[in-house]
């Protein structure tokens, strides 16, 4: 239990950047490293979407990077306003919506009701004003899942590390997640890393794509297209198959345009 | 809760006279397949249900208890037991009017209820502590939940001579093995459920900036709190228990001391009396604590829809 965070700034912002990672290692079993000697650096509102096999160690670099996991090797460098989104919305039960928005802030200048209005804002721009006062349990999926990216929003981070947020959606929530994110990107700002095994979520949020791959990034593209994207444009298509060659999955010409799932 | 209905459909779509359901597209070369039987799935039957539930919750509740007042009655009065062996219902509430009409039931029952109270919040209370001491730190979990156990494991009634012994025919030895019964059940529940408070929660509670104490506060007390109710009605009951024990063996006054006092003039129909009262005491502790899980639990509950 004891994280002892390396909170004295290093030098301001190097070239830059939000995220600098050089030479990451993380093992769980010795000998058998998750992640061996990674590098990965991300511009101060750049979208990344990590991509990789499941076990491939994507989570576990984005548990480094929010600082949930400290036994790891080689050097990091990350901002102090952080937010993690994980794949269950990890809503606290006994608070209501608001409160749960609120957890953890530290009161500003304009004190308490300062507080209130900033979260109560954070819930309307996701569309959930009206539940400021409701149990998490009475929510939807999609419902809690946008709480808990207000609950992100509302510490205004430099960072936000999205854990596949939308892998428990149906489609259709998630298309809409889609849009709402690209539109709360847009407006905020936040470096982000979004890690997925959703090529095509991955080709339609990002403005580059990573393959982790063996513990190290073995692929790493700008993605380039124009927003709004659409996956049935043919440089959509191409890069899609690309990254998905790269996860190792061989698209077959009998295998209908359309299906999406690396896994 | 299915019923067979006697429809074959022999690829086909037809279901009964008359009746046409869109049908299903078989793939072209595919073989309709052999005979089906339909069924119906559950389904409720709408009115019976209505009728049952049109009932208050207290009133359903209660019919059981008088049913069984109403069985104890009639077996008495068909001499099934003699007056000495057991005492019927009636005789139960006259009794219950003799003794309050000379103030004893009442000054007992009362002396009774202090011992339980002030045991009870001992104990709860001192159970709650190390329940917190040994779930949050694992010094105390070392340290003392290993001595927790060990004592746990002395049966407390096997203490009262012990007791007696310590701190003579008082308040004292009575209240001290109530707190004692009342603390184990308490401590090992609420620990236990300290120690299972989602550590997902606990995570999001740490990147989202809660300090220590704003996790004990806000996830990991709030979290055990189910367990700590538990505990607490297997408390409420081990306080009565060791209550009317302790007060058989030694003592001058309390529900037990008139229990025992009603064996040496063979009035039983003061003993019933006396049970009686206890399992009366029993259902309103039952119904303080789920009162308290209405009120302190209804982020839970909230889905159940009441």
């Amino acid at each position: 239990m004891a994280i002892e965070a390396d909170q004295a700034p290093v030098g301001q912002s190097r070239a830059g950047l939000a995220v600098l990672a050089t030479g990451v290692t993380r093992g769980f079993q010795p000998g058998r490293g998750v992640l061996c000697g990674l590098d990965l650096s991300i511009a101060p509102g750049e979208f990344v979407a990590l991509l990789g096999r499941s076990g491939a160690g994507k989570s576990t670099l984005l548990r480094i990077l929010g600082g949930l996991d400290p036994e790891y090797g080689g050097d990091v460098l990350v901002p102090e306003r952080r937010a993690v989104v994980f794949q269950e919305p990890r809503l606290i039960p006994w608070l209501k919506v608001l409160p749960n928005v609120t957890l953890g802030l530290r009161r500003g200048p304009d004190g308490r009701p300062g507080l209130r209005q900033r979260s109560a804002g954070a819930l309307s721009e996701v569309g959930l004003a009206g539940h400021a006062r409701a149990w998490p349990v009475t929510l939807s999926g999609g419902e809690a899942q946008r709480v808990a990216l207000a609950r992100a929003l509302v510490r205004e981070p430099q960072l936000m590390l999205l854990d596949e947020p939308f892998g428990a959606l149906d489609a259709l929530t998630r298309t809409r997640m889609h849009t709402l994110l690209q539109a709360l990107c847009a407006r905020h700002r936040p470096a982000v890393l979004l890690v997925t095994h959703d090529v095509q979520e991955a080709v339609l949020l990002a403005d580059r794509a990573v393959v982790l791959t063996g513990g190290k990034i073995t692929l790493d593209v700008p993605v380039g297209l124009p927003r709004p994207r659409d996956p049935a444009q043919p440089a959509f298509q191409r890069l899609r198959t690309r990254l998905l060659a790269e996860l190792g999955v061989n698209e077959h010409a009998s295998v209908p345009a359309g299906s999406t799932a690396a896994d | 809760m299915a019923d067979r209905v006697g429809v074959t459909a022999p690829g086909a779509t037809a279901l009964a006279d008359g009746i046409r359901a869109p049908g299903p597209v078989l793939a072209p070369g595919a073989a309709p397949g052999g005979e089906l039987t339909l069924i119906r799935p559950a389904r409720a039957r709408r009115r019976r249900r209505l009728t049952i539930t049109r009932v208050p919750r207290l009133a359903r509740r209660a019919i059981g208890p008088i049913a069984a007042i109403a069985l104890w009655q009639l077996v008495c009065s068909r001499g099934l037991f003699t007056s000495f062996e057991v005492a019927s219902p009636v005789a139960v509430f006259d009794a219950a009017r003799e003794l309050a009409s000379q103030g004893v039931l009442q000054s007992n029952l009362l002396i009774s209820l202090q011992r339980v109270a002030i045991g009870l919040l001992l104990g709860v209370g001192i159970g709650v502590f190390l329940a917190v001491l040994c779930g949050l730190f694992w010094v105390g979990e070392d340290l003392l939940d290993p001595v927790i156990q060990a004592f746990r494991a002395v049966p407390i009634l096997g203490l009262v001579p012990l007791v007696i012994i310590w701190f003579g025919v008082g308040e004292v030895p009575k209240i001290f093995l109530i707190a004692l019964g009342c603390l184990f059940p308490v401590y090992l529940n609420t620990y236990a459920a300290i120690r299972n408070v989602d550590n997902k929660l606990v995570e999001a509670g740490r990147t989202f900036g809660l300090s220590r104490l704003g996790l004990v506060f806000k996830v990991i007390l709030p979290g055990a709190l189910p367990g700590f109710l538990v505990g607490l009605r297997f408390a409420l009951v081990a306080s009565w228990v060791i209550d009317v024990v302790a007060e058989e063996i030694n003592a001058q006054s309390g529900l037990g001391y008139l229990i025992n006092q009603a064996q040496s003039t063979n009035r039983i129909d003061i003993m019933f009396c006396c049970l009686t009262i206890y399992a009366v005491l029993g259902l309103v502790a039952d119904a303080i604590v789920r009162l308290l899980e209405r009120r302190l639990l209804v982020w839970r509950a909230a889905f159940a829809g009441g």
